[in-house]
């Protein structure tokens, strides 16, 4: 809510500086956003008068004028304004004035005739962005006064952002009130006093829905002139609050909603059929609005109808056809109580929020309708002439909001606060609130006037005492509870601890969004319908990933094309997986993962420099594993993925679970996903690699330990990884260690077969090992790879 | 021959042995078996016997001058043989070593990290929940009935009427109280997602929320912890500030602002005590137990902490960005 400075202490006047309120106000709840001086620095602009207009000589568009400026001699000042003419009091800047935009005058020449200064437009004097000609002050304006102090501009607009729990503040009434409690000052009301009622003419009013509609005042105005110009003082007060002028009936609706907030509509009296009708809209009710669409409506939106059809939107928004135009003479006002709940979340529906939805959506007091109602008939009787009609009420008392009685208790008030608030402060505060307060010997029991919608229960009362006592005053203590330790399970292993690995590998850690391109998305992974956001920032952010690395792929892209050569990249988060048997239907799954790309090191002056491969990329996976303790329960094995090159990528298993994959991402989408070269990744289900088990201790072996190298040849389409895991499963006696250390293809090894160097490490704990045994070892796993793999030993 | 020319020829054939094999030369031509001092003590069957014994000192003198002096020589020519050894082994140390590169965590994470680290100090445990949220823990039981001005104030990102984009990790509030009862102390770290994207917003960003709930916990405790952590994150005795404000989750609510020397007041976190209804909501006794809950915006804590302009820095992950925080 904007509002000028000066215009609220007209209502209630502090010892503060602007600063100082702004402070004030903040500290009680109603933040101040800003506050902007209401016009920029210029000087030397006084209120001027033009005497003499005449065409330039010279140019068509051009008119000379002598104008008054309040010196011994009339200005010759040139202006291109098409509403300058001979009469007018105007803004001049006189010679050596400076304009915002340091922007100074000087004597000039135009076309041949001198100009000692300038007729100035709002816009050129920072004051809004009209440049529709020159401003026309009021025939009253004094020549030769500095425009500054005529028009008061030394003030503030201040912006306060308010919370939805305080639409009594949506005005500057309710903004005056609590700076008048906040000082412990009195709020002068402008005088509004009933107009006279000079015609007969009136309409009636149907309340049909008196639950959402418990009050209706309607008045007509007759003889009115929408031609007539808002004066000056409001249209300054309306743009110092951020609202543009757009005609006298307008403008008066808007400046009551700004002084009183409470929302007004007026409608063109001879637009309507019959009475007014407050009705909840038929099922598919069309209505077409101000801004000419037309909506289809439901049957829980509240309707302003006449006989024939909705009018407006009540409370939201008015509709073509009824509304006030320049050609109306005759208008019906409407001042009219909407109950919250009839209002909030339609306006929303419509894609629509105006000041008065706001408003009504939060809260209007109940109480304020005849008053609204007489200040604007006042100033539109004012402003545009006309006779007001008798304002017709209708009501429907059972249904208007009543005083409501809270009880607090100081024991409460105690126990929430942390401190004790004596029974005088408690009583103080509320009676400043203008809130009726009895105390009950254990307590206070307190009526809460009705535009206080916010309050309703004891912690609502618990807080209005400390917002006034102020929370600065309520010290910080620290808090008191009993010792107990968090359990740490050893077992469970967070996510920390995975990426401090990786880390420690030269993984950098990225955050990707949640959202990512559905075309990157449906490139990798063709198979899986993706949880998509209808309403997206960009088709490009809409597809929630079912993979972590499509954001990480970005990643990539987003360095390799600054410059950027060796990329290692990890990512824990959710991945979203529809499955309508989760909950809100989507397998929200936290995942670990890694790209990497370019270079595999940065370049070394004796190691070289080489490209990442399949091998640099695996070997962080084991060390990942191995990290949990149960590397060995895991196993790589050969497997397609749509998001992966077909001969370089595995799936991972533990035991007979598959818990993620590895592998080069398929060189055919790396041009499109805009990498730079072979790219590769692997994830893995955070779940089902967290657990560890706790470490058993064994025994150390004291005796020698025995090695045995075996090099066999076996076809080349066999994997290792299977020779391995054969090995381990024979039950070789006493094995401890086994290590593949070398893999040969090339002379002196068959064309389709290559050669696998093992070391197989043998020990005993309870003595040394014999010769035999171990011979008899080895030679059951040569059997063995014989017969299982067809490998002869190599000679 | 004398036994002290002797000596000295032995002397100077020491002083004059360049290597191990020289020195052990001299030793076996002066002390080895058939050595010109052991011959000397073949000849002591020709004296007395009276004579014997201090003849026989002077060669075993002599022959200890000599192994001294072969001793003395064999030092010296090993620290020699070392010395050079080690001179010929020297490197260059300045050259860089290999695979010195390690990556870091993300600045966001870090920052997590340090507030779970405070909290988790007081005992407060840390709880996840899911991101794709319900409008019961998201809004609903928050205090946030569905036609409540604050909903459209939240830009939430909707999948259908009642499913979104948690807007907010408070949901992970209800989670836990809904399954457990007092004392609570839980942090909940966290993705949250609002349709907002410009110069201050992104649509994602990271909350983390704290809860405490146990029978005395009051306004001045939720004072204390949150200038306590305050004070901690940014290891500055800055000036905290509480303005009242408005959550329908909280009430009291207040808004924290923290202020460095000379500089402004600056927006971190939101709290307040655990608003009734939501206690009511998931079955905790709001006459027993009371509550303070607060949540703060962890890009914000992050950017003033480690002077970070622009928001939208932390999901770009350039790595020229990231590798500042390592």
């Amino acid at each position: 809510m904007k509002f000028s400075e000066q215009w609220l202490r007209t209502w209630v006047n502090p010892a503060l500086s602007s600063l100082e309120l702004s402070e004030q106000l903040s500290m009680a709840g109603l933040e101040v956003d800003s506050m902007e001086p209401v016009a920029e620095a210029f000087n030397n602009v006084v209120v001027g008068e033009v005497l003499e207009c005449w065409r330039h000589p010279e140019a068509d568009k051009l008119q000379v004028t002598k104008v008054a400026i309040g010196t011994d001699e009339p200005a010759i000042i040139v202006c291109g304004a098409p509403n300058c003419r001979a009469g007018l009091k105007v803004a001049v800047a006189t010679l050596g004035a400076v304009l915002p935009g340091d922007f100074k005058i000087k004597k000039a020449k135009l076309r041949g005739q001198e100009s000692n200064g300038m007729l100035c437009s709002n816009a050129e004097l920072g004051l809004n962005d009209d440049h529709d000609g020159i401003i026309e002050l009021p025939s009253d304006a004094p020549v030769g006064m500095d425009y500054r102090a005529y028009l008061q501009l030394d003030d503030c607009t201040m912006d306060v952002d308010l919370t939805p729990n305080r639409a009594d503040c949506l005005g500057v009434r309710g903004i005056a009130r609590e700076v008048g409690v906040l000082n412990g000052l009195a709020v002068t009301e402008p005088s509004i006093e009933p107009v006279a009622v000079t015609s007969s003419s009136e309409r009636a009013i149907q309340l049909l829905a008196p639950a959402a509609c418990p009050r209706y005042l309607g008045r007509v105005i007759e003889n009115v002139d929408c031609q007539a110009r808002s004066p000056m003082w409001l249209t300054e007060r309306l743009r110092r609050s951020g609202i543009r002028s757009i005609d006298p009936v307008v403008d008066v609706t808007n400046y009551v909603l700004l002084e009183l907030g409470h929302p007004m509509h007026a409608f063109d009296h001879d637009q309507l059929h019959g009475a007014i009708q407050v009705r909840m809209a038929t099922p598919s009710e069309k209505l077409t609005l101000l801004d000419g669409e037309q909506v289809t409506l439901q049957g829980d939106v509240l309707v302003i109808a006449d006989e024939h059809q909705a009018l407006a939107m009540a409370g939201i928004f008015g509709g073509e056809g009824s509304g006030v135009t320049a050609a109306t003479r005759t208008i019906f006002l409407e001042s009219a109580f909407f109950a919250p709940a009839a209002i909030t979340g339609r306006a929303r529906r419509f894609g629509l929020h105006t000041d008065a939805s706001h408003r009504y959506e939060r809260g209007v007091d109940p109480e304020l309708q005849r008053l609204a109602m007489e200040r604007a008939s006042a100033l539109i009787l004012e402003i545009c002439g006309g006779q007001a009609g008798p304002i017709v009420e209708a009501v429907a008392p059972e249904y208007l909001p009543q005083p409501k009685v809270v009880t607090l208790r100081a024991a409460r008030l105690a126990k929430v606060l942390g401190i004790q608030v004596s029974a005088q402060v408690v009583e103080d505060i509320f009676q400043r609130l203008g809130f009726n307060v009895e105390n009950t010997g254990s307590g206070w029991q307190v009526t809460v006037p009705t535009f206080r919608f916010d309050i309703a229960i004891e912690e609502d009362l618990i807080e209005e005492v400390a917002r006034i006592y102020g929370y600065h005053r309520i010290e910080a203590a620290a808090p008191a509870a009993q010792l107990r330790m968090i359990p740490r399970h050893e077992a469970q292993l967070s996510a920390s601890f995975f990426k401090r690995v990786l880390i420690d590998r030269g993984y950098q850690e990225a955050i990707t969004y949640s959202f990512v391109d559905p075309k990157h998305q449906a490139l990798l992974f063709d198979d899986t319908a993706a949880l998509t956001l209808p309403f997206p920032i960009s088709l490009e952010m809409s597809s929630m990933r079912v993979s972590l690395w499509p954001g990480l792929l970005s990643a990539v892209a987003y360095n390799q094309k600054r410059q950027q050569q060796s990329l290692s990249f990890c990512e824990t988060g959710l991945r979203f997986i529809p499955d309508h048997n989760a909950e809100n239907g989507v397998r929200q799954q936290p995942m670990l993962a890694g790209v990497r790309a370019g270079k595999a090191f940065a370049e070394h002056w004796q190691e070289g420099e080489r490209a990442v491969d399949f091998y640099d990329i695996k070997g962080d996976v084991e060390a990942l594993l191995a990290a949990t303790g149960e590397g060995h329960l895991y196993r790589f094995v050969a497997d397609q993925h749509p998001a992966l090159h077909p001969g370089q990528s595995a799936a991972i298993f533990r035991a007979d679970k598959r818990v993620g994959y590895v592998g080069a991402i398929h060189p055919q989408f790396e041009k499109r996903l805009g990498l730079n070269g072979r790219t590769f990744v692997f994830e893995l289900e955070f779940n089902a690699i967290a657990k560890r088990s706790v470490p058993r201790a064994q025994a150390i072996s004291k005796y020698p330990m025995i090695r045995r190298d075996l090099a066999i040849v076996v076809k080349q389409q066999i994997a290792a990884g299977e020779i391995i895991a054969a090995i381990e499963n024979v039950g070789v006696n006493h094995l401890v260690d086994l290590n593949l250390f070398d893999v040969y293809q090339g002379p002196g090894v068959a064309e389709g077969q290559r050669s696998l160097a093992l070391s197989l490490t043998l020990q005993r704990s309870d003595r040394t090992l014999e010769e035999q045994e171990i011979n008899a070892a080895i030679a059951a796993v040569v059997e063995m790879l014989a017969t299982e793999f067809g490998a002869t030993l190599r000679e | 021959m004398q036994l002290t020319d002797i000596v000295a020829a032995a002397q100077a054939a020491v002083a004059s042995a360049s290597n191990p094999s020289e020195l052990d030369q001299v030793r076996v031509d002066y002390l080895g078996k058939k050595g010109l001092l052991t011959e000397q003590l073949k000849s002591l069957g020709k004296l007395s016997a009276e004579e014997r014994p201090a003849a026989g000192q002077l060669i075993n003198e002599a022959k200890q001058q000599v192994q001294d002096s072969i001793n003395a020589r064999n030092d010296e020519l090993k620290a020699a043989e070392l010395a050079s050894k080690l001179a010929a082994e020297q490197i260059d140390v300045s050259l860089p070593g290999r695979r010195a590169q390690v990556g870091g965590l993300h600045p966001v994470s870090k920052t997590i990290q340090r507030i779970e680290a405070f909290f988790g100090d007081l005992g407060f445990r840390v709880v996840e929940g899911p991101e794709v949220e319900d409008d019961f823990h998201n809004f609903d039981a928050l205090n946030i009935p569905s036609n409540h001005p604050a909903r459209a104030d939240h830009d939430t990102f909707y999948f259908t009427p009642t499913t979104m984009l948690r807007t907010q990790t408070s949901g992970v509030q209800i989670r836990t109280m809904e399954t457990e009862q007092p004392p609570l102390r839980i942090i909940s770290p966290g993705r949250v997602y609002r349709n907002d994207y410009d110069q201050t917003h992104t649509p994602m960003f990271h909350q983390v929320e704290g809860l405490m709930v146990d029978t005395d916990v009051s306004f001045t405790q939720l004072k204390g912890i949150l200038v306590d952590f305050l004070r901690n994150y940014f290891e500055e005795e800055l000036e905290v500030r509480f303005r009242p404000s408005y959550f329908p989750f909280t009430e009291p609510s207040a808004e924290v602002d923290v202020r460095r020397k000379g500089g402004q007041w600056l927006e971190v976190l939101g709290c307040g005590m655990v608003h009734p209804k939501v206690l009511a909501a998931v079955g905790i006794d709001s006459e027993k137990y009371t509550g303070f809950a607060f949540g703060m915006g962890v890009e914000r804590l992050t950017m003033l902490r480690y002077g970070v302009n622009d928001l939208r820095a932390f999901f770009e992950n350039d790595v020229r960005f990231l590798k500042q925080f390592n």
